[in-house]
């Protein structure tokens, strides 16, 4: 497949890859897709006490255009506020990387593993003992 | 030496033509450029005198006749033609046709049609080495069993299925045996006596001919019928109407011809690059599976999954280095490889899988650079697994409850 400039570069240098504390207080750890479905993305979010996103790492098991639309998350998020980040669709990355149509549910699980950052962040903040949400989508 | 860049190692797809075949096929084009059915000057004498060269020789490699054999564009059409050409001529003695899953598209697809008109197809499942179970194809036969559809050699990983005793099974019955012989034809001895075909498909651009360019080789004794599925002129005793491909037809009689003479040797030396290639990364990389039988298995073919580590970004890294996947992302549909799940495959690893494909051309310098870099490349994109962080930190995998499948 012939992918655009963009992809190719987030995909040979990928941004932000690596994984946070999982059990700090101030990190969010989103895990969504499923390795049968061929992709699965971890994403973290560490969160400063103003509600901005300090930090944002990611590790993606997938084609090269899931693992550009996880880094290009990742970017776009920090310094973000968990609002601002909850806005972020699929289709601005998708028209950001000109992904294919075929390609569209990276961006679709992209948007997916941030809301699922956020999800577990703020239940941790509501003092709730729920494991991270693992597998969830 | 090193290795230059890019370099071809996918000839399960095509193959480069042999600068031999070439040579021989050139003066067809501007000198000896008759229609081999010009049956009033030299420029068709010339032409026909060629095509009949060629029938010989790439009769040779499979130990038919030259009458036996019926020109095509390629082994979609000779597997069309095999199949439903046999189907339709048959029709009156039953309607039942046996193949399996694993076949190519050009059988299955065919077979599909024909079951929209009446026929029942059995598509038999193979065994977890990917090959298909002799007894399986006896259980299978009925009294209205007309064509049986086995293939050679295997597209995606290489493995040879039992054609000699699965023809015993068929000669047994009565039945008319097909074989598309495209992957293993120049690459492993095959004859059509010892393996009692009927009709057997062949491709010259898989044999470092030219694209563009098949054959169907039609038993005589005892004579097997077809019908036609391209009707016209009448060239092909009746069987393939068209204007022959008489550069294409040279160029496959040549390569044929080459890759008879050459096969004891060449297949040796492939062998021994496969091996180095998969004894090279297996002693890299840890996590590794080899789809299909190792033992019953092309020369030149390697199938392997490398856990964690998605095939389509795998092909990605593995720049200037021409490989193929079973990944679901190298396909439209979103679903891995078909062949790769009728082994018993599990999904997700179906997912990591590569296919290398050693040819003629390929040398010890780019099996060794190919090693590095996929030893390399597997190691940083595994650093950006989260499936390879869980699996190093103990997680199960299996225990995870996934988001459903899409």
């Amino acid at each position: 497949m012939a992918y655009s400039g963009k992809v190719i570069d987030h995909y040979e240098n990928p941004r932000n890859v690596g994984s946070l504390d999982k059990e700090a207080p101030n990190v969010g750890t989103g895990l969504v897709g499923a390795p049968a479905c061929g992709d699965v993305m971890k994403l973290q979010i560490q969160v400063s006490d103003a509600g901005v996103i300090e930090d944002a790492k990611f590790k993606t098991f997938g084609c090269g255009s899931a693992i550009a639309s996880s880094s290009l998350a990742t970017e776009w998020i920090k310094g973000m506020t968990l609002e601002q980040a909850m806005s972020v669709r699929n289709t601005q990355i998708v028209q950001e990387l000109n992904l294919p149509p075929v390609k569209i549910h990276c961006s679709v699980l992209a948007e997916d593993a941030i809301k699922s950052a956020i999800a577990d962040y703020r239940r941790k903040q509501r003092g709730s003992q729920t494991q991270p949400s693992l597998g969830e989508s | 030496m090193a290795a230059n860049l890019p370099i071809y190692m996918d000839n399960h797809a095509t193959t480069r033509v042999d600068p031999r075949v070439l040579a021989a096929m050139l003066p067809y084009f501007c000198e000896e450029f008759g229609n081999a059915a010009s049956r009033s000057h030299v420029f068709g004498w010339n032409a026909e005198r060629a095509v009949e060269q060629a029938r010989e020789q790439v009769a040779a490699i499979i130990g038919a006749s030259g009458r036996e054999i019926v020109w095509t564009s390629g082994a979609t059409e000779s597997d069309n033609l095999a199949i439903k050409g046999a189907a339709e001529f048959y029709r009156d003695r039953g309607n039942h046709i046996i193949t399996a899953v694993t076949e190519h598209k050009a059988v299955l697809d065919t077979c599909k049609r024909l079951e929209k008109s009446g026929f029942e197809v059995t598509y038999l499942p193979v065994e977890r080495d990917g090959r298909v179970n002799p007894q399986a194809v006896a259980d299978a036969m009925t009294d209205r069993t007309i064509v049986v559809s086995i293939m050679l050699a295997n597209n995606e990983v290489g493995t040879i299925n039992p054609v000699a005793e699965i023809g015993q099974v068929v000669k047994a019955r009565g039945a008319v045996f097909h074989i598309d012989a495209v992957q293993g034809v120049g690459k492993i001895p095959f004859d059509v006596a010892s393996t009692h075909a009927d009709l057997v498909s062949l491709s010259a651009h898989k044999m470092y001919g030219p694209k563009g360019v098949g054959a169907l080789y039609v038993r005589r004794k005892p004579r097997v019928r077809i019908a036609p599925i391209i009707d016209g002129g009448g060239h092909e005793r009746g069987m393939r109407s068209g204007t022959l491909n008489v550069p294409g037809i040279v160029g496959f009689g040549k390569a044929a011809e080459i890759s008879a003479a050459e096969m004891p040797e060449e297949s040796k030396r492939l062998l021994a690059l496969r091996e180095r290639l998969r004894l090279g990364i297996e002693a890299r990389v840890t996590d590794t599976v080899l789809n299909g039988s190792l033992e019953h298995r092309l020369p030149g073919s390697l199938n392997m999954s490398f856990a964690y580590v998605e095939g389509e970004a795998l092909m990605m890294a593995l720049k200037d280095v021409a490989v193929s996947s079973g990944s679901a992302c190298t396909s439209a549909s979103l679903e891995p490889s078909y062949v790769l799940r009728a082994m018993g495959v599990p999904v997700e690893m179906a997912h990591t899988s590569i296919r290398f494909g050693l040819g003629r051309f390929n040398t010890e310098e780019e099996v060794d650079y190919v090693i590095d870099l996929v030893a390399q490349k597997v190691r940083k994109l595994r650093e950006m697994s989260p499936l390879w962080e869980m699996a190093q930190s103990g997680v199960d995998i299996k225990s995870i409850q996934w988001a459903g499948q899409r």
